[in-house]
C-alpha cells in the first residue's frame, strides 16, 4: 500500500457520507425554520390585535380582557383531565408492569396504545352524543347535593355539554400517554431495589411504595407534563363537546371555553381584526404549550442524571 | 433470637427445569454456615429458597420441607411476606434505597412491620443497628444524608444494619463481599463473626479462604454438567471440609483443581 491509496481510497463511501450528513443537516435546519416561521407568523399576524384600541376587540374591553377567560378555561379543562387521568394511568401502568400475568400485560398494553390511535374527532363525537347525555343526571345530583361548592353550583346543564364533560373526554385522551410512559419507567426499576424491599418483608404494594414509586417519580412528572401538553392543545374534542360561554366557576353548567376550541369555532367566519385576535390567542396557546414542554424536557434531563448516577 | 433451619429432601424448580435436587441439610442456630461451589451449582438458588425469595421469579417452586425451628416455611397458609420478615437477606451488590437517608434505610424494614415507632425508640434502634453493623462511627454525623453517598463497603454494612434492625431469626448473605475491595471485605468478615453471637448466619461465597475464615460449617454444592441439577455433595465442619474432605469432588474443588 502506498500513500496515494491511503488518501484516495473509498471515494464512493465518502460521497455517501457527504450526502447523508448534508441531508441530515438540511432536515434539522428545516425543523428550526418551520418552527421559526410559525412563531414569526403568529407574532406578525397578532400585532394588529395587540395594538388595536380596546373598543375594537371582541367584547369591547381589549385583548387582555378577551384572552384571560379562555386561558383560564383551557387550564381548567386540562387540570380536570390530569386529575382524572393521572391516578388511573399510574394504576394501569403498575398493573401492567407489576401485577398482571405476562400475557394479559402485553394485551392490555396494546389496548392502551390503541387508545392513543383513535382520532380526536371520534372522542369528540362520543363525548357529545353519548357521554354528555349519560352524565347529565349525575350533574343534577351534584348540583342538588354539593351545590354549596362553587364548582358544583347549579342549575346543571340539561345537555351535559359542560367543561367537566370536556375534561373527562380529555382525560381519556391523555390516559394512554401517561400510562405508556409510566409503564416504561416502572419496568426500569432496578431488580436490586425491589428485592431489597421484598427481603425486608414488604408486601408487593409496600415494595412498590418503597422502591418503584421513588425511582419513577421524576418520570411520572414528565409523563404528566406531556399529557398536559396534549390536553392544552386539544381542539376537536372540546369544540364538539363543550357548549361554550362566558367564564364561570361552576363546572356543571354550560359556559367556559378553551383557546383551541375558540379558534376552531370562530376562524371560518372571521375577518379583519377578528382574525388577528384569534391568531394572537393562538400565540398565547403556543407560548403556554412551549413552556409546558420545556419544563417537561428539563425534568426528563434531570431524571437522566439521577438514574445515571445510581 | 435465633433459630435453626432443617431442610428435608428439597427440590427447586424453575418451571419444568430442576435447578437443585434433593438437598437435606441441618443448619445450627447461632453459627455461620458457608455454601461453596462452582458458578451455576445452585447454591444461591438454594439460599433464596430459605426465605422464599426465589418466588420473585415467575415459575419458581419447590418440593420438600424447610423447617425453621420445626415450622415448615412451605406449609399451607404460610405467608412468604412474614417468612422474609423473620429471615433477612443481604445481597451480592449493596442495595440501599437510593432516595432514602441513611437513617430511613435502617428503619425501612421496621416501619413495614410496626408503623408506629416513636422518634426516641427509632433513634435508639438506628444507633444499635448501625453499631451492630460496625458503621455507627463512620455515619453518626450524617444520618440524614442519602445512603447512596457511602462507599460500597459502607453501603453493604448499611444493608446489614437494615437487615438486623428488624431482629430476624436468620440472616442470609448471598456473596456479600463479591463487589467489595479487600479492606471492606475484612470489615464484613469481622462483622459476620460478631453476628453469630446473636443470629444464625448462612453465607454463599466464591471465596474459599473466606469460607474457611468465617464459617463453622461448610456445604459444598456441585453440578454434573450444564443443564443438570445442582446437588449438595458434602456438608460438615469447615475444618474437615478443607483439610480432610471425604468426597473426591470436594477435595478437587477446595484444593483448586477445578472451579
Amino acid at each position: 500500500m502506498t500513500a496515494t491509496s491511503l488518501s484516495s481510497s473509498q471515494g464512493a463511501g465518502r460521497a455517501g457520507d457527504k450526502i447523508f450528513s448534508g441531508a441530515a443537516l438540511a432536515a434539522g435546519c428545516l425543523i428550526l425554520a418551520v418552527l421559526f416561521g410559525v412563531a414569526l407568523f403568529l407574532v406578525v399576524q397578532a400585532i394588529p390585535a395587540l395594538t388595536a384600541p380596546a373598543a375594537e376587540i371582541q367584547g369591547g374591553k381589549g385583548f387582555f380582557a378577551y384572552i384571560w377567560p379562555i386561558v383560564v378555561g383551557t387550564l381548567i379543562a386540562a387540570v380536570i383531565a390530569l386529575v382524572i387521568a393521572t391516578p388511573i394511568a399510574i394504576g394501569v401502568a403498575l398493573f401492567i408492569s407489576h401485577f398482571a400475568p405476562r400475557g394479559l400485560a402485553s394485551a392490555l398494553g396494546y389496548v392502551v396504545d390503541l387508545l392513543a390511535a383513535i382520532p380526536s374527532v371520534i372522542y369528540g363525537a362520543w363525548g357529545a352524543a353519548f357521554l354528555a347525555k349519560e352524565i347529565s343526571p349525575a350533574y343534577n345530583w351534584l348540583a342538588e347535593n354539593m351545590g354549596w361548592l362553587p364548582i358544583f353550583q347549579g342549575p346543571a346543564s340539561a345537555t351535559g355539554k359542560t367543561i367537566l364533560t370536556a375534561g373527562i373526554v380529555l382525560s381519556v385522551m391523555v390516559l394512554p400517554i401517561i400510562t405508556s410512559l409510566s409503564r416504561e419507567i416502572f419496568l426500569q426499576t432496578p431488580k436490586l431495589h425491589e428485592e431489597a424491599a421484598l427481603a425486608l418483608g414488604a408486601t408487593r404494594w409496600e415494595m412498590i411504595k418503597m422502591s418503584v414509586l421513588p425511582f419513577a417519580r421524576p418520570g411520572i412528572i414528565s409523563a404528566v407534563m406531556l399529557g398536559l401538553g396534549r390536553a392544552l392543545g386539544e381542539t376537536m374534542a372540546v369544540a364538539l363537546v363543550l357548549s361554550s360561554g362566558a367564564l364561570t366557576a361552576s363546572l356543571i353548567t354550560s359556559g367556559n371555553q378553551t383557546i383551541a376550541a375558540e379558534i376552531a369555532l370562530n376562524f371560518p367566519e372571521a375577518s379583519g381584526l377578528k382574525v388577528s385576535t384569534l391568531i394572537a390567542a393562538g400565540l398565547v396557546l403556543f407560548l403556554i404549550t412551549l413552556a409546558v414542554n420545556m419544563i417537561a424536557r428539563w425534568i426528563i434531563s434531570r431524571h437522566k442524571e439521577f438514574s445515571g448516577a445510581n | 433470637m435465633s433459630k435453626r433451619i432443617d431442610v428435608k429432601d428439597l427440590n427447586v424448580y424453575y418451571g419444568d427445569f430442576l435447578a437443585v435436587e434433593d438437598v437435606s441439610i441441618n443448619i445450627e442456630a447461632k453459627s455461620v454456615t458457608a455454601f461453596i461451589g462452582p458458578s451455576g451449582c445452585g447454591k444461591s438458588t438454594f439460599l433464596r429458597t430459605l426465605n422464599r425469595m426465589h418466588e420473585v421469579l415467575p415459575g419458581a417452586r419447590v418440593e420438600g420441607e424447610v423447617l425453621l425451628d420445626g415450622d415448615n416455611l412451605y406449609g399451607p397458609g404460610v405467608d412468604p411476606v412474614s417468612v422474609r420478615a423473620q429471615i433477612g437477606m443481604v445481597f451480592q451488590r449493596p442495595n440501599p434505597f437510593p432516595t432514602m437517608s441513611i437513617r430511613d434505610n435502617v428503619l425501612a424494614g421496621v416501619k413495614l412491620n410496626n408503623k408506629k415507632i416513636s422518634k426516641g425508640e427509632a433513634d435508639v434502634l438506628v444507633e444499635r443497628s448501625l453499631k451492630g453493623a460496625n458503621l455507627w462511627n463512620e455515619v453518626k454525623d450524617r444520618l440524614e444524608k442519602p445512603g447512596s453517598g457511602l462507599s460500597g463497603g459502607q453501603q453493604q454494612r448499611l444493608c446489614i444494619a437494615r437487615a438486623i434492625a428488624v431482629e430476624p431469626q436468620v440472616i442470609l448473605m448471598d456473596e456479600p463481599c463479591s463487589a467489595l475491595d479487600p479492606i471492606s471485605t475484612l470489615a464484613i468478615e469481622d462483622l459476620i463473626n460478631e453476628l453469630k453471637d446473636q443470629y444464625t448466619v448462612v453465607i454463599v461465597t466464591h471465596n474459599m479462604q473466606q469460607a474457611a475464615r468465617v464459617s463453622d460449617k461448610t456445604a459444598f454444592f456441585n453440578i454434573a454438567g450444564t443443564g443438570k441439577p445442582g446437588k449438595l455433595i458434602e456438608y460438615g465442619n469447615t475444618q474437615n471440609i478443607f483439610s480432610n474432605p471425604t468426597v473426591k469432588a470436594t477435595e478437587d474443588y477446595v484444593s483448586g483443581r477445578f472451579g
